[in-house]
């Protein structure tokens, strides 16, 4: 897909600035096209989320250009935080059902959308139940159900495994492109993990801190599915070895 | 995609083999840890009550060995026959010093918590009301009372105030830090899917204050009655719709001193059964999710 999807949304010499002179963005560029899934690789502080907050509306830039290809992309987008930021007061079911909620929808209306939400990240049977009786993942996965019940064309993803175990993440990994496959979703997912960004991407967006810029943008043009097999490819190695240099050349920059 | 979790395959890590190893230590272990429980569980119940129970029988054994007069200090038992004997007069006291702590205690929260909401949706109006606020918290209830009695006619409304006073801040200050606690990626959450206003209170700033808000319910329902009381002791003169204050003040001048231990005894488990109502009623609305309401298994 690649260069050939239709685009989505386009960022142009972003800038941001915050305060006098923390520069978290300094020209960031990048076209999204739609079923993109777009890994931001970089250290921290090199404005990842803060571009993923640019991006939902959360923040303006400073200067730069943001454009997106029709009003509506814009609306409705979905998004998962690094912690999995659930209501500890409500049920996963109506954690799932939040924003539609906001969107002014009553839940009778709704319940098939949130059951299948909810089936689709494998979490059937635990609509009752409350965050606090899950672990790590399990929440996670509510999260992620309840970025994905608007059907949305975009997600937004802010190192949403960061805090979980390997094999955890190396699951959810597998179920995410799964799931981003079903939607027909596009995704912007903000990781440190070499292997992560390579494994889910066709994209993969190097970033070096101060200023936050773009160092390099490598494709990783396996086909989807991707599954273990892929994980254990020379491809797959090679295509992390090439996105290490790419990140040693960003720490490099600068001293640490 | 499969349906096992993967929390599910890290509970089938421990292989039976290591199990067994363990098993001797384990067993001694949960052995020990059941007893502990269990004595534990005991403790909290027996503790209080032995305490109870000794501190009374030493009372009696110091006023009869001392042979000290009632006048000076009653015996339990004559605390005891008092309160029955006088159960009329202390029940009647007890009605009026209930009903000012229960309507103080209503007025307050609704009052604190509807300052409090009003404040998170004005930063101008708290700007402008927080001062007072603090103020009136500050000033101790005893030097405005004799204020409060001059300018209010009756009695009542005047205790009543006194006890509004004293127990609606822990309301406002609580419910205001709650409302404004709730975390900051739900908020962002909120405001991509451009929740209006009233959505953010209903769904994300009240939930959020709730545990808040009863923490402050609970020191507000012991103020109401501690204001109720000492308000009575700066209005003075009794008359009819006199408290339990006003009859501890009488039965002093009279030296009967079994009627004030009965009428402080009244108020003293007047203070625990409020406290332990609003706890279970803090309890009940919490046990599904907080910490605070939720027993963690060792
Ligand atoms: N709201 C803010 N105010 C001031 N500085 C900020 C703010 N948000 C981020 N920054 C700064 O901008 C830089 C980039 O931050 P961030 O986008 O969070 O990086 P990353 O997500 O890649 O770790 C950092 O130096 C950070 O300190
Ligand atoms: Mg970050």
């Amino acid at each position: 897909m690649g260069d050939t999807g239709t685009p989505l949304l386009s960022l142009t010499g972003i800038d941001k600035v915050f305060g006098r002179d923390i520069v978290a963005l300094s020209n960031f560029s990048l076209d999204v096209r739609e079923g993109d899934f777009i890994s931001l690789l970089g250290p921290s502080g090199c404005g990842k989320s803060t571009c993923l907050r640019l991006i939902a509306g959360l923040m303006q830039p400073t200067s730069g250009k943001m454009r997106w290809s029709s009003p509506e992309a814009s609306e409705g987008l979905g998004v998962v935080f690094q912690e999995p930021t659930l209501m500890p007061w409500a049920t996963v079911e109506d954690n799932v059902f939040l924003p539609l909620r906001l969107m002014g929808k009553s839940k009778s209306s709704v319940l098939d959308d949130i059951y299948s939400s909810l089936a689709m990240v494998g979490l059937e049977g635990f609509e009752g139940a409350y965050p606090r009786a899950l672990s790590g993942g399990m929440k996670m996965r509510v999260s992620i159900a309840r970025a994905m019940v608007t059907k949305p064309k975009l997600i937004l993803m802010d190192e949403p495994f960061a805090a979980l175990d390997e094999i955890t993440r190396f699951k959810l990994n597998n179920d995410l492109l799964t799931m981003q496959a079903q939607l027909g979703c596009t995704v912007i997912f903000v990781t440190h993990s070499v292997f992560e960004s390579v494994f889910l991407s066709n994209r993969v967006v190097v970033m070096a801190a101060r200023p936050g810029r773009v160092i390099e943008e490598l494709a990783v043009n396996a086909p989807y599915p991707r599954d273990e097999v892929f994980r254990t490819s020379a491809d797959y190695a090679a295509h992390c070895r090439a996105a290490s240099e790419a990140l040693k050349a960003a720490m490099g920059d600068v001293p640490h | 995609m499969t349906q096992t979790t993967l929390d599910e395959v890290s509970a089938q890590a421990t292989t039976p083999d290591t199990m067994k190893a363990h098993a001797d230590t384990v067993d001694a272990e949960e052995f020990a840890r059941a007893r502990k429980q269990r004595l534990d569980k005991i403790g909290t119940w027996a503790m209080p009550v032995i305490v109870v129970v000794l501190t009374v029988f030493a009372w009696d054994q110091i006023v009869r060995i001392n042979e000290i007069p009632h006048y000076i200090l009653p015996g339990p038992g004559r605390v005891f026959e008092t309160l029955i004997n006088d159960w009329s007069v202390l029940f009647n006291a007890w009605t009026i010093t209930m009903a000012i702590t229960i309507m103080a205690l209503l007025v307050a929260v609704l009052g604190g918590a509807g300052l409090a909401i009003l404040f998170t949706q004005s930063r101008l109006t708290e700007m402008a009301l927080y001062p007072y606020a603090v103020i009136l918290q500050v000033t101790p209830i005893v030097s405005i009372a004799p204020l409060i009695f001059i300018y209010v006619e009756s009695k009542l409304v005047g205790l009543l105030i006194c006890a509004w006073l004293v127990a609606f801040f822990p309301v406002l200050s609580n419910t205001t830090l709650g409302l404004n606690s709730a975390d900051h990626n739900l908020r962002d959450l909120f405001s991509i899917y451009k929740a209006s206003r009233w959505q953010r209170l209903r769904y994300l700033q009240l939930p959020s204050a709730l545990p808040y808000f009863l923490g402050g319910l609970r020191i507000a329902g012991g103020l109401a009655l501690i204001g109720a009381v000492v308000s009575e002791y700066v209005a003075g003169t009794g008359g009819i719709g006199s408290g339990l204050a006003f009859t501890i003040l009488e039965a002093g001048y009279r030296l009967n001193i079994p009627r004030m231990f009965a009428a402080l005894f009244l108020i003293a488990v007047t203070g625990v059964v409020i406290y332990a109502i609003l706890s279970v009623i803090s309890h009940l609305l919490l046990r599904k999710w907080h910490e605070s309401a939720i027993k963690r298994e060792q």
